[in-house]
């Protein structure tokens, strides 16, 4: 039986989450010191850049998730 | 003579149709000191020092350099010398001198003044390419490069049309920045979007590259995609529809990619993806956003390189291509691991790498002239990148699950050329002044501001999460995803078919009618034909008559409509 590498037990898969959540916590905090002269009226919001990058992975999963039912073939389809 | 000899293109090229001829230390040195000979010419060979060619009283400007051209061949020369470091003790010698001359051939390209010289290197481009696929020696490819060349064909044919109009209409073959308007330049804008892999024909990229072998695809990767590239940025700057092309291949490349499991397909589709910010850029055609065009051809020649190299070495070591099949090799591979780390990290622009340097230059462009909808697909964009490739390669082939494989890390040439181009996408993200030297037009722009990198960062970084919480959505199925390329592969085939019934049909239908007639030609006048063998030949030749007075025929009528 090979040992398990750390990463994929379960103590291992939450330290990497908490350091994860921290690294993104920073990130969002950081913007209170950094002034981002924005450009564009939208980016004033605050965290813009976080919450849109988040949003619009959700919305292309989604997107490709659905066009998939469409277009999706098992990966033999052209050898038949 | 000589001097004709150390055009860098030509000199790739001669090389590598002699390199079969060398064997063992010799043919090892050959190859790599080839493309190094090259890099030195690109930058020491000037404009007069070729002896002049003159065609169909056309003389040939084969070989004009300046910066633009420059940029593209150094870096062409850099990928030849790389990619065969990466293979040379592994590859078929034919997949080596073919991706010698297609790489010599690009390099032709890129310094060819005037549209014939250009075309010439295209097509021979498109034939070295062809051979790369060959080499891979297995049926799937076989196919795959039929389907290829005829797309590049057909591409060729286009671009050729448009040249022989273009060349009527203005009298001059040079080859310079040209409005769209004319049949001729439309025809030269399709031929060049097509080796782009701009729609509807962007599925010839997925289809045929993941079929060469694990090196061949390396060297598919840099050259068809970043040459039309290349001539878009000389031939149609700031021409609006590039944008709207770049941003539907954008969002194409991160889509398919994304239902993707073939870990090779995927970085194929993510080729489109990258080549559609360039087009992108191209189309804004400001100076800063030409110069990010450029500069992003640079840099994704070598994290895209890097990332198949880090794929085709899990293929040599493993022969597996599907996410589902791999899993949890960075145990076993970890420098192949970490370079593939680094390519995909380089790929989604993360700061400090080549990637960040380069796209945020097309970003910044797109600002500057106030673009709010296209700045926000593009981010919308940067983050799905790092979602379809930033992430999901290296996760699913490093990490997700454990397969259970324990291959090691690949040979050392292999690794050495891994480490090679590591080196330039951290190196050329550090100290962007390098490559900003280079580039066409004179460079104001500052990549590292506090702002800029925490946006960035916080736009990666999001994104990254989302991929995690959405993990579930994206687990990989053992599918592919219909493309244009089913129009070319069941629906004409299909066509074909029925029509080929159908004229059968016909045909004995006519048959019948004949022999009817000649039953009623023998009642009427008898005794002329008497022999069956020569009645069932005249019947035979009287369809073939019948079917050339039907064409006659056609052709009449057009005639007639035509005046």
């Amino acid at each position: 039986m090979m040992k398990k590498h750390w990463l994929y037990t379960d103590e291992g898969r939450r330290t990497v989450w908490r350091v994860g959540l921290a690294v993104l916590a920073i990130t969002v905090i950081v913007e209170w010191f950094v002034s981002l002269h924005p450009h564009f009226t939208i980016e004033k919001v605050f965290a813009f850049h976080a919450i849109f990058g988040f949003l619009s992975c959700v919305a292309m999963v989604l997107f490709a998730r659905l066009l998939g039912f469409l277009i999706k073939r098992r990966d033999d389809y052209y050898d038949q | 003579m000589i001097s004709s000899l150390l055009h860098p293109g030509l000199l790739l090229i001669l090389g590598g149709l002699l390199l079969p001829m060398f064997s063992g230390i010799w043919r090892t040195a050959w190859s790599l000191l080839i493309p190094l000979l090259s890099l030195a010419g690109v930058w020491l060979a000037n404009n007069n020092a070729f002896p002049a060619i003159t065609f169909l009283d056309y003389e040939l400007a084969y070989y004009e350099a300046d910066r633009l051209s420059r940029l593209f061949a150094t870096v062409f020369a850099i990928m030849a010398f790389t990619g065969i470091l990466f293979c040379y003790r592994q590859a078929r010698i034919t997949e080596m001198s073919a991706a010698m001359v297609y790489g010599g051939s690009a390099i032709g390209v890129v310094f060819a003044g005037d549209l014939i010289t250009l075309f010439v290197f295209w097509e021979l481009m498109a034939l070295g390419s062809m051979f790369i696929l060959w080499a891979a020696g297995t049926r799937a490819a076989w196919y795959a490069s039929r389907r290829y060349i005829m797309i590049h064909l057909l591409g060729g044919v286009l671009l050729m049309t448009g040249i022989v109009a273009h060349v009527f209409e203005t009298g001059s073959i040079a080859f310079t920045a040209m409005q769209i308007g004319s049949v001729g330049t439309w025809l030269i804008l399709i031929g060049f979007l097509i080796n782009v892999g701009a729609p509807p024909l962007s599925a010839w990229i997925a289809d045929a590259y993941p079929e060469a072998s694990f090196s061949g695809m390396v060297f598919l990767s840099a050259f068809t995609t970043k040459t039309a590239i290349y001539v878009l940025l000389r031939g149609f700057p700031g021409t609006d529809i590039l944008i709207y092309l770049g941003l539907f291949m954008i969002f194409y490349g991160i889509v398919y990619a994304l239902l993707e499991n073939d870990m090779r397909r995927i970085l194929a589709y993510s080729i489109v993806n990258q080549v559609g910010f360039m087009v992108c850029g191209i189309g804004i055609g400001t100076e800063l956003a030409l110069n990010g065009a450029a500069a992003h051809a640079f840099t994704h020649i070598i994290y895209k390189a890097l990332l198949l190299m880090s794929a085709g070495s899990v293929l040599y070591m493993t022969g597996k291509r599907k996410c589902s099949d791999l899993g949890g090799l960075f145990q076993s591979m970890p420098l192949t691991a970490i370079c593939g780390i680094i390519g995909a990290l380089a790929i989604s622009s993360f700061p400090l790498t080549s990637g960040f340097i380069s796209k945020s230059m097309i970003t910044q462009a797109s600002v500057n002239q106030h673009y709010l909808t296209i700045w926000l697909l593009l981010q919308a964009a940067s983050a799905g990148v790092f979602l379809h490739a930033g992430i999901k390669f290296p996760w699913f082939v490093f990490f997700q699950k454990d397969s259970g494989l324990r291959p090691s890390d690949p040979p050392w040439n292999m690794r050495l050329a891994m480490l090679l181009f590591s080196f330039f996408c951290i190196f050329m993200g550090v100290a962007p002044g390098l490559l900003y030297q280079l580039l066409p037009y004179p460079v104001d722009y500052v990549p590292y501001t506090a702002a800029h990198v925490l946006t960035q960062l916080q736009l990666l970084l999001f994104s990254g999460l989302a991929f995690f919480v959405l993990l579930p959505l994206m687990q990989r199925t053992l599918t592919i995803s219909l493309d244009f390329d089913w129009v070319y592969r069941c629906l004409l085939p299909r066509c074909a078919r029925l029509f080929g019934s159908l004229w059968s049909h016909i045909n004995h239908g006519m048959s019948l009618a004949l022999l009817w007639l000649r039953q009623g030609l023998l009642t009427l006048f008898g005794g002329i034909y008497q022999s069956p063998v020569v009645s069932h030949s005249v019947v035979r030749i009287s369809l073939a008559v019948i079917w050339v007075v039907l064409f006659l025929a056609g052709y009449l009528i057009f005639y007639l409509i035509e005046f």
